[in-house]
Protein backbone atom coordinates (compact mmCIF):
# COMPACT_ATOMS: atom_id res chain seq x y z
CA UNK A 1 0.00 0.00 0.00
CA UNK A 2 2.76 2.43 0.97
CA UNK A 3 4.73 1.78 -2.19
CA UNK A 4 1.62 2.41 -4.28
CA UNK A 5 1.26 5.83 -2.64
CA UNK A 6 4.95 6.67 -2.99
CA UNK A 7 5.05 5.57 -6.61
CA UNK A 8 1.93 7.32 -7.83
CA UNK A 9 1.22 10.33 -5.60
CA UNK A 10 2.22 12.75 -8.33
CA UNK A 11 -0.54 11.41 -10.63
CA UNK A 12 -3.04 11.99 -7.84
CA UNK A 13 -1.97 15.61 -7.44
CA UNK A 14 -2.44 16.15 -11.19
CA UNK A 15 -5.91 14.57 -10.99
CA UNK A 16 -6.73 16.93 -8.08
CA UNK A 17 -5.83 19.92 -10.27
CA UNK A 18 -7.95 18.59 -13.11
CA UNK A 19 -10.93 18.14 -10.82
CA UNK A 20 -10.57 21.68 -9.44
CA UNK A 21 -10.78 23.02 -13.00
CA UNK A 22 -13.70 20.72 -13.81
CA UNK A 23 -15.64 21.84 -10.73
CA UNK A 24 -15.14 25.51 -11.72
CA UNK A 25 -16.50 24.76 -15.17
CA UNK A 26 -19.75 23.14 -14.03
CA UNK A 27 -20.61 24.71 -10.69
CA UNK A 28 -19.82 28.40 -10.98
CA UNK A 29 -22.37 30.70 -12.55
CA UNK A 30 -20.16 33.48 -13.86
CA UNK A 31 -19.04 32.96 -17.45
CA UNK A 32 -15.50 34.22 -16.94
CA UNK A 33 -15.04 31.79 -14.04
CA UNK A 34 -15.98 29.00 -16.43
CA UNK A 35 -13.31 30.15 -18.88
CA UNK A 36 -10.73 30.26 -16.10
CA UNK A 37 -11.74 26.75 -15.02
CA UNK A 38 -11.27 25.54 -18.60
CA UNK A 39 -7.79 27.05 -18.61
CA UNK A 40 -6.84 25.33 -15.34
CA UNK A 41 -8.15 22.00 -16.66
CA UNK A 42 -6.15 22.31 -19.88
CA UNK A 43 -2.85 23.10 -18.17
CA UNK A 44 -3.36 20.26 -15.70
CA UNK A 45 -3.86 17.77 -18.56
CA UNK A 46 -0.71 19.06 -20.27
CA UNK A 47 1.21 18.63 -16.99
CA UNK A 48 0.00 15.04 -16.79
CA UNK A 49 1.29 14.22 -20.27
CA UNK A 50 4.67 15.86 -19.77
CA UNK A 51 5.23 13.90 -16.59
CA UNK A 52 5.04 10.66 -18.58
CA UNK A 53 8.01 11.72 -20.67
CA UNK A 54 10.55 12.06 -17.89
CA UNK A 55 13.29 9.48 -17.44
CA UNK A 56 15.40 9.23 -14.27
CA UNK A 57 18.82 10.79 -14.93
CA UNK A 58 17.81 12.24 -18.29
CA UNK A 59 18.52 15.77 -19.48
CA UNK A 60 16.58 18.11 -21.73
CA UNK A 61 16.05 16.87 -25.31
CA UNK A 62 18.77 19.01 -26.87
CA UNK A 63 21.90 17.27 -28.12
CA UNK A 64 24.85 17.69 -25.78
CA UNK A 65 28.27 16.05 -25.52
CA UNK A 66 28.16 15.25 -21.83
CA UNK A 67 24.71 13.70 -21.83
CA UNK A 68 24.22 9.97 -21.47
CA UNK A 69 20.46 9.61 -21.60
CA UNK A 70 17.80 12.00 -22.88
CA UNK A 71 14.20 12.60 -21.99
CA UNK A 72 11.47 11.47 -24.35
CA UNK A 73 10.83 14.36 -26.77
CA UNK A 74 7.51 13.13 -28.16
CA UNK A 75 5.16 14.41 -25.38
CA UNK A 76 6.85 17.83 -25.55
CA UNK A 77 6.02 18.11 -29.25
CA UNK A 78 2.38 17.14 -28.82
CA UNK A 79 1.88 19.40 -25.83
CA UNK A 80 3.30 22.44 -27.65
CA UNK A 81 0.46 22.09 -30.13
CA UNK A 82 -1.97 21.67 -27.23
CA UNK A 83 -0.89 24.93 -25.59
CA UNK A 84 -1.30 26.77 -28.89
CA UNK A 85 -4.79 25.37 -29.39
CA UNK A 86 -5.75 26.29 -25.82
CA UNK A 87 -4.83 29.94 -26.33
CA UNK A 88 -6.88 30.05 -29.53
CA UNK A 89 -9.89 28.52 -27.79
CA UNK A 90 -9.62 30.95 -24.86
CA UNK A 91 -9.52 33.93 -27.23
CA UNK A 92 -12.68 32.88 -29.09
CA UNK A 93 -14.47 32.09 -25.80
CA UNK A 94 -13.68 35.56 -24.43
CA UNK A 95 -14.98 37.16 -27.66
CA UNK A 96 -18.27 35.25 -27.29
CA UNK A 97 -18.60 36.36 -23.64
CA UNK A 98 -18.11 40.00 -24.66
CA UNK A 99 -20.92 39.68 -27.22
CA UNK A 100 -23.20 37.98 -24.66
CA UNK A 101 -22.62 40.84 -22.24
CA UNK A 102 -23.46 43.40 -24.91
CA UNK A 103 -26.69 41.57 -25.69
CA UNK A 104 -28.02 40.67 -22.23
CA UNK A 105 -26.26 43.08 -19.87
CA UNK A 106 -25.19 40.40 -17.43
CA UNK A 107 -22.64 37.63 -17.19
CA UNK A 108 -24.38 35.28 -14.78
CA UNK A 109 -25.67 32.10 -16.30
CA UNK A 110 -28.95 31.85 -14.38
CA UNK A 111 -29.82 35.53 -14.97
CA UNK A 112 -29.40 34.95 -18.71
CA UNK A 113 -31.63 31.86 -18.57
CA UNK A 114 -34.23 33.91 -16.68
CA UNK A 115 -34.25 36.64 -19.35
CA UNK A 116 -34.62 34.01 -22.06
CA UNK A 117 -37.52 32.37 -20.23
CA UNK A 118 -39.34 35.69 -19.85
CA UNK A 119 -38.86 36.48 -23.53
CA UNK A 120 -40.30 33.11 -24.52
CA UNK A 121 -43.30 33.68 -22.26
CA UNK A 122 -43.95 37.13 -23.75
CA UNK A 123 -43.80 35.64 -27.20
CA UNK A 124 -46.30 32.93 -26.27
CA UNK A 125 -48.68 35.38 -24.59
CA UNK A 126 -48.47 37.70 -27.60
CA UNK A 127 -49.43 34.84 -29.92
CA UNK A 128 -52.43 33.67 -27.91
CA UNK A 129 -53.61 37.28 -27.50
CA UNK A 130 -53.72 37.76 -31.25
CA UNK A 131 -55.65 34.55 -31.79
CA UNK A 132 -58.35 35.58 -29.33
CA UNK A 133 -58.89 38.87 -31.11
CA UNK B 1 11.35 18.21 -2.14
CA UNK B 2 11.11 21.43 -4.11
CA UNK B 3 8.89 19.68 -6.64
CA UNK B 4 6.42 18.80 -3.93
CA UNK B 5 6.35 22.38 -2.60
CA UNK B 6 5.77 23.75 -6.12
CA UNK B 7 2.89 21.33 -6.75
CA UNK B 8 1.37 22.29 -3.40
CA UNK B 9 1.50 25.96 -4.40
CA UNK B 10 -0.17 25.07 -7.69
CA UNK B 11 -3.14 23.51 -5.91
CA UNK B 12 -3.41 26.50 -3.53
CA UNK B 13 -3.36 28.97 -6.46
CA UNK B 14 -6.01 27.00 -8.37
CA UNK B 15 -8.37 26.85 -5.37
CA UNK B 16 -7.84 30.54 -4.59
CA UNK B 17 -8.44 31.55 -8.20
CA UNK B 18 -11.90 30.04 -8.35
CA UNK B 19 -13.11 31.20 -4.96
CA UNK B 20 -12.48 34.92 -5.31
CA UNK B 21 -15.38 37.26 -5.98
CA UNK B 22 -13.35 40.05 -7.53
CA UNK B 23 -12.57 38.92 -11.05
CA UNK B 24 -9.45 41.09 -11.44
CA UNK B 25 -7.78 39.28 -8.53
CA UNK B 26 -8.77 35.97 -10.11
CA UNK B 27 -7.01 36.87 -13.35
CA UNK B 28 -3.84 37.92 -11.56
CA UNK B 29 -3.76 34.70 -9.56
CA UNK B 30 -4.18 32.82 -12.85
CA UNK B 31 -1.05 34.59 -14.11
CA UNK B 32 0.87 33.43 -11.05
CA UNK B 33 -0.47 29.89 -11.61
CA UNK B 34 0.89 29.91 -15.17
CA UNK B 35 4.29 31.07 -13.97
CA UNK B 36 4.57 28.35 -11.31
CA UNK B 37 3.46 25.79 -13.90
CA UNK B 38 6.32 26.97 -16.18
CA UNK B 39 8.80 26.49 -13.30
CA UNK B 40 7.45 22.96 -12.67
CA UNK B 41 7.99 22.10 -16.32
CA UNK B 42 11.54 23.46 -16.25
CA UNK B 43 12.22 21.16 -13.28
CA UNK B 44 10.97 18.28 -15.43
CA UNK B 45 13.42 19.27 -18.24
CA UNK B 46 10.70 20.33 -20.68
CA UNK B 47 12.30 23.62 -21.66
CA UNK B 48 10.43 24.32 -24.92
CA UNK B 49 7.06 23.76 -23.32
CA UNK B 50 7.98 25.91 -20.28
CA UNK B 51 9.09 28.74 -22.58
CA UNK B 52 5.80 28.60 -24.46
CA UNK B 53 3.66 28.46 -21.33
CA UNK B 54 5.51 31.36 -19.69
CA UNK B 55 5.09 33.57 -22.72
CA UNK B 56 1.53 32.54 -23.58
CA UNK B 57 -0.06 31.79 -20.22
CA UNK B 58 1.45 34.52 -18.12
CA UNK B 59 1.51 37.00 -20.98
CA UNK B 60 -1.23 36.76 -23.56
CA UNK B 61 -4.04 35.05 -21.62
CA UNK B 62 -3.76 37.48 -18.69
CA UNK B 63 -3.84 40.51 -21.00
CA UNK B 64 -6.82 39.18 -22.95
CA UNK B 65 -8.80 38.42 -19.78
CA UNK B 66 -8.13 41.91 -18.39
CA UNK B 67 -9.24 43.41 -21.72
CA UNK B 68 -12.44 41.36 -21.45
CA UNK B 69 -13.01 42.60 -17.88
CA UNK B 70 -12.61 46.20 -18.99
CA UNK B 71 -15.45 45.78 -21.47
CA UNK B 72 -17.78 43.92 -19.12
CA UNK B 73 -17.96 44.11 -15.36
CA UNK B 74 -15.41 43.47 -12.72
CA UNK B 75 -17.33 41.87 -9.89
CA UNK B 76 -19.15 38.58 -9.72
CA UNK B 77 -22.81 38.89 -8.80
CA UNK B 78 -24.59 36.33 -6.70
CA UNK B 79 -27.41 35.74 -9.13
CA UNK B 80 -29.55 38.34 -7.43
CA UNK B 81 -31.93 38.65 -10.32
CA UNK B 82 -32.86 35.02 -10.52
CA UNK B 83 -35.52 33.12 -8.70
CA UNK B 84 -34.17 29.77 -9.77
CA UNK B 85 -31.01 29.40 -7.71
CA UNK B 86 -31.10 29.78 -3.94
CA UNK B 87 -28.45 32.08 -2.51
CA UNK B 88 -25.44 30.63 -0.79
CA UNK B 89 -22.85 28.09 -1.70
CA UNK B 90 -24.35 24.80 -0.50
CA UNK B 91 -27.45 24.37 -2.61
CA UNK B 92 -28.46 21.35 -4.68
CA UNK B 93 -26.54 22.50 -7.76
CA UNK B 94 -23.22 22.62 -5.92
CA UNK B 95 -23.76 19.31 -4.14
CA UNK B 96 -24.54 17.45 -7.35
CA UNK B 97 -21.49 19.03 -9.02
CA UNK B 98 -19.31 17.93 -6.10
CA UNK B 99 -20.60 14.38 -6.35
CA UNK B 100 -19.92 14.27 -10.11
CA UNK B 101 -16.42 15.66 -9.59
CA UNK B 102 -15.61 13.13 -6.87
CA UNK B 103 -16.87 10.20 -8.93
CA UNK B 104 -14.81 11.32 -11.95
CA UNK B 105 -11.73 11.78 -9.77
CA UNK B 106 -12.16 8.33 -8.21
CA UNK B 107 -12.45 6.68 -11.62
CA UNK B 108 -9.30 8.46 -12.82
CA UNK B 109 -7.36 7.45 -9.69
CA UNK B 110 -8.43 3.85 -10.23
CA UNK B 111 -7.09 4.15 -13.78
CA UNK B 112 -3.66 5.34 -12.66
CA UNK B 113 -2.99 2.24 -10.55
CA UNK B 114 -1.77 0.46 -13.68
CA UNK B 115 0.43 3.23 -15.00
CA UNK B 116 4.23 3.11 -14.78
CA UNK B 117 5.93 5.02 -11.99
CA UNK B 118 7.27 8.52 -12.46
CA UNK B 119 10.55 8.46 -14.38
CA UNK B 120 10.60 4.73 -15.06
CA UNK B 121 13.06 4.02 -17.91
CA UNK B 122 11.29 0.75 -18.78
CA UNK B 123 7.98 2.40 -19.60
CA UNK B 124 6.68 1.31 -23.03
CA UNK B 125 6.47 4.87 -24.33
CA UNK B 126 10.27 5.15 -24.43
CA UNK B 127 10.94 2.13 -26.61
CA UNK B 128 9.17 2.18 -29.94
CA UNK B 129 9.71 5.35 -31.94
CA UNK B 130 11.56 7.52 -29.40
CA UNK B 131 15.08 6.06 -29.85
CA UNK B 132 14.83 6.70 -33.59
CA UNK B 133 13.65 10.28 -33.03
CA UNK B 134 16.58 10.90 -30.68
CA UNK B 135 19.27 9.60 -33.05
CA UNK B 136 18.17 10.72 -36.47
CA UNK B 137 17.52 14.52 -36.49
CA UNK B 138 21.21 15.37 -36.36
CA UNK B 139 22.11 13.07 -39.28
CA UNK B 140 19.17 13.98 -41.45
CA UNK B 141 18.81 17.71 -40.93
CA UNK B 142 21.65 19.07 -38.82
CA UNK B 143 19.30 20.44 -36.19
CA UNK B 144 20.38 20.13 -32.56
CA UNK B 145 17.06 20.80 -30.81
CA UNK B 146 15.13 17.56 -31.13
CA UNK B 147 11.76 19.16 -30.39
CA UNK B 148 12.07 21.67 -33.26
CA UNK B 149 13.21 18.96 -35.65
CA UNK B 150 10.26 16.78 -34.66
CA UNK B 151 7.79 19.65 -34.99
CA UNK B 152 8.96 20.81 -38.39
CA UNK B 153 10.24 17.69 -40.07
CA UNK B 154 8.80 14.45 -38.69
CA UNK B 155 5.43 15.87 -37.54
CA UNK B 156 5.11 18.68 -40.05
CA UNK B 157 1.42 18.07 -40.73
CA UNK B 158 0.55 18.65 -37.07
CA UNK B 159 2.28 22.02 -37.15
CA UNK B 160 0.40 22.94 -40.32
CA UNK B 161 -2.85 22.12 -38.53
CA UNK B 162 -1.79 24.16 -35.48
CA UNK B 163 -1.02 27.21 -37.63
CA UNK B 164 -4.41 26.86 -39.30
CA UNK B 165 -6.09 26.71 -35.88
CA UNK B 166 -4.45 29.99 -34.83
CA UNK B 167 -5.46 31.59 -38.13
CA UNK B 168 -9.06 30.39 -37.66
CA UNK B 169 -9.26 31.80 -34.14
CA UNK B 170 -8.00 35.17 -35.42
CA UNK B 171 -10.67 35.20 -38.13
CA UNK B 172 -13.38 34.21 -35.61
CA UNK B 173 -12.48 37.07 -33.28
CA UNK B 174 -12.58 39.52 -36.20
CA UNK B 175 -16.02 38.25 -37.23
CA UNK B 176 -17.40 38.45 -33.70
CA UNK B 177 -16.09 41.79 -32.53
CA UNK B 178 -15.37 44.13 -35.40
CA UNK B 179 -17.84 46.82 -36.29
CA UNK B 180 -17.84 48.94 -39.41
CA UNK B 181 -16.77 52.53 -38.96
CA UNK B 182 -19.68 54.60 -40.20
CA UNK B 183 -18.25 57.51 -42.17
CA UNK C 1 0.05 56.78 -19.17
CA UNK C 2 2.18 58.75 -21.58
CA UNK C 3 2.49 61.63 -19.12
CA UNK C 4 4.51 59.46 -16.80
CA UNK C 5 8.09 60.08 -17.83
CA UNK C 6 9.67 57.01 -16.28
CA UNK C 7 7.33 54.61 -18.06
CA UNK C 8 7.72 56.44 -21.35
CA UNK C 9 11.54 56.48 -21.30
CA UNK C 10 11.92 52.87 -20.21
CA UNK C 11 9.48 51.54 -22.78
CA UNK C 12 11.14 53.60 -25.53
CA UNK C 13 14.41 51.94 -24.60
CA UNK C 14 13.04 48.43 -24.22
CA UNK C 15 10.70 47.93 -27.20
CA UNK C 16 13.45 47.58 -29.87
CA UNK C 17 15.28 45.09 -27.68
CA UNK C 18 12.16 43.02 -27.15
CA UNK C 19 11.65 42.81 -30.93
CA UNK C 20 15.30 41.91 -31.44
CA UNK C 21 14.95 39.19 -28.80
CA UNK C 22 11.93 37.82 -30.65
CA UNK C 23 13.99 37.52 -33.85
CA UNK C 24 16.83 35.93 -31.86
CA UNK C 25 14.50 33.29 -30.42
CA UNK C 26 13.25 32.53 -33.94
CA UNK C 27 16.74 32.28 -35.48
CA UNK C 28 18.18 30.07 -32.75
CA UNK C 29 15.22 27.74 -32.59
CA UNK C 30 17.27 24.79 -33.70
CA UNK C 31 20.18 25.34 -31.30
CA UNK C 32 18.28 25.78 -28.07
CA UNK C 33 14.76 26.16 -26.78
CA UNK C 34 12.65 28.43 -28.91
CA UNK C 35 11.28 28.38 -32.38
CA UNK C 36 8.57 30.10 -34.37
CA UNK C 37 5.71 30.14 -31.95
CA UNK C 38 7.57 31.62 -28.97
CA UNK C 39 9.17 34.32 -31.14
CA UNK C 40 5.81 35.36 -32.53
CA UNK C 41 4.26 35.75 -29.09
CA UNK C 42 7.20 37.84 -27.83
CA UNK C 43 6.96 40.11 -30.87
CA UNK C 44 3.25 40.63 -30.24
CA UNK C 45 3.92 41.49 -26.61
CA UNK C 46 6.20 44.35 -27.68
CA UNK C 47 3.32 45.90 -29.65
CA UNK C 48 1.01 45.36 -26.65
CA UNK C 49 3.48 47.25 -24.45
CA UNK C 50 3.47 50.13 -26.90
CA UNK C 51 -0.33 50.28 -26.85
CA UNK C 52 -0.43 50.17 -23.04
CA UNK C 53 1.85 53.18 -22.79
CA UNK C 54 0.64 55.38 -25.66
CA UNK C 55 -3.00 54.45 -26.23
CA UNK C 56 -4.95 52.54 -28.84
CA UNK C 57 -5.09 55.18 -31.60
CA UNK C 58 -1.36 55.76 -31.49
CA UNK C 59 -0.77 52.02 -31.50
CA UNK C 60 -3.07 51.54 -34.54
CA UNK C 61 -0.91 53.98 -36.47
CA UNK C 62 2.08 51.72 -35.90
CA UNK C 63 0.33 48.46 -36.75
CA UNK C 64 -2.14 49.36 -39.47
CA UNK C 65 -5.28 47.28 -39.67
CA UNK C 66 -4.76 46.44 -43.35
CA UNK C 67 -1.19 45.24 -42.76
CA UNK C 68 -2.07 42.93 -39.89
CA UNK C 69 -5.10 41.62 -41.79
CA UNK C 70 -2.87 40.60 -44.68
CA UNK C 71 -0.09 39.21 -42.49
CA UNK C 72 -2.60 36.92 -40.78
CA UNK C 73 -2.73 34.75 -43.86
CA UNK C 74 0.75 35.31 -45.32
CA UNK C 75 2.31 33.02 -42.72
CA UNK C 76 0.02 30.09 -43.50
CA UNK C 77 0.63 30.70 -47.22
CA UNK C 78 4.40 30.51 -46.69
CA UNK C 79 4.00 27.23 -44.86
CA UNK C 80 1.72 25.68 -47.45
CA UNK C 81 3.76 27.21 -50.26
CA UNK C 82 6.95 25.49 -49.15
CA UNK C 83 5.06 22.22 -49.19
CA UNK C 84 3.82 22.81 -52.74
CA UNK C 85 7.32 23.81 -53.91
CA UNK C 86 8.56 20.48 -52.63
CA UNK C 87 5.92 18.82 -54.83
CA UNK C 88 7.38 20.53 -57.90
CA UNK C 89 10.78 18.99 -57.31
CA UNK C 90 9.58 15.44 -57.20
CA UNK C 91 9.10 14.72 -53.52
CA UNK C 92 6.05 14.28 -51.35
CA UNK C 93 4.26 17.26 -49.79
CA UNK C 94 6.63 18.87 -47.24
CA UNK C 95 9.57 16.62 -48.08
CA UNK C 96 12.38 19.16 -47.83
CA UNK C 97 15.10 16.78 -48.92
CA UNK C 98 14.21 17.23 -52.59
CA UNK C 99 14.66 21.01 -52.64
CA UNK C 100 17.66 21.99 -54.82
CA UNK C 101 19.55 23.84 -52.08
CA UNK C 102 22.51 21.52 -51.54
CA UNK C 103 22.64 18.03 -50.14
CA UNK C 104 19.98 16.42 -47.95
CA UNK C 105 21.19 17.95 -44.68
CA UNK C 106 21.29 21.56 -45.88
CA UNK C 107 18.01 21.38 -47.74
CA UNK C 108 16.22 19.99 -44.69
CA UNK C 109 17.76 22.64 -42.46
CA UNK C 110 16.69 25.50 -44.73
CA UNK C 111 13.23 24.01 -45.12
CA UNK C 112 12.84 23.98 -41.34
CA UNK C 113 13.89 27.64 -41.18
CA UNK C 114 11.33 28.61 -43.80
CA UNK C 115 8.56 26.89 -41.89
CA UNK C 116 9.47 28.57 -38.63
CA UNK C 117 9.38 32.00 -40.31
CA UNK C 118 5.88 31.26 -41.60
CA UNK C 119 4.66 30.22 -38.15
CA UNK C 120 6.14 33.34 -36.50
CA UNK C 121 4.54 35.78 -38.95
CA UNK C 122 1.09 34.26 -38.51
CA UNK C 123 1.27 33.99 -34.73
CA UNK C 124 2.49 37.58 -34.25
CA UNK C 125 -0.15 39.03 -36.57
CA UNK C 126 -3.00 37.03 -35.02
CA UNK C 127 -2.06 37.93 -31.44
CA UNK C 128 -1.89 41.63 -32.36
CA UNK C 129 -5.25 41.39 -34.16
CA UNK C 130 -6.96 39.67 -31.25
CA UNK C 131 -5.64 42.23 -28.78
CA UNK C 132 -6.77 45.21 -30.85
CA UNK C 133 -10.24 43.76 -31.38
CA UNK C 134 -10.73 43.13 -27.69
CA UNK C 135 -9.33 46.42 -26.42
CA UNK C 136 -11.95 48.66 -27.94
CA UNK C 137 -13.88 51.28 -26.07
CA UNK C 138 -16.63 50.31 -23.65
CA UNK C 139 -19.28 52.13 -25.65
CA UNK C 140 -18.88 49.78 -28.64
Amino acid sequence: MIEIIIGKYNYWIYITLMMIGFYAMIAKGNLIKKIIGMNIFQTAVILFYISTGKVWGGTAPILWDKAVIYDNPIPHVLMLTAIVVSVGTTAVAIAIVIRIYKEYGTMEEDAILEIERKQAEELRKGNTGQREI
Amino acid sequence: MIDFILLFFLVICAIAAIRMKDLLSTVIILGAYSLIMAVVWTRMNAVDVAFTEASVGAGITTVLLIAALSRTQRGEENGQRSQVRVQGSLNAHSIISLIVVFVTGAVLVYGTLDMPDYGDPNAPSHHHVAPRYIKEPLEESGVINMVTALLANYRGYDTLGETTVIFTSGISVILLLRRKIQQ
Amino acid sequence: MKDDIIIRVISNLLIPFIQLYALYVLAHGDLGPGGGFQGGVIFASSIILYVLVYGIDEGRKRAHQKITDVLNSVGVMIYGGIGVVCLFFGGYYLQYGKLPLGDLKHASHLGIYGIEIGVEVTVAAVMITIFFEMAGRKSD
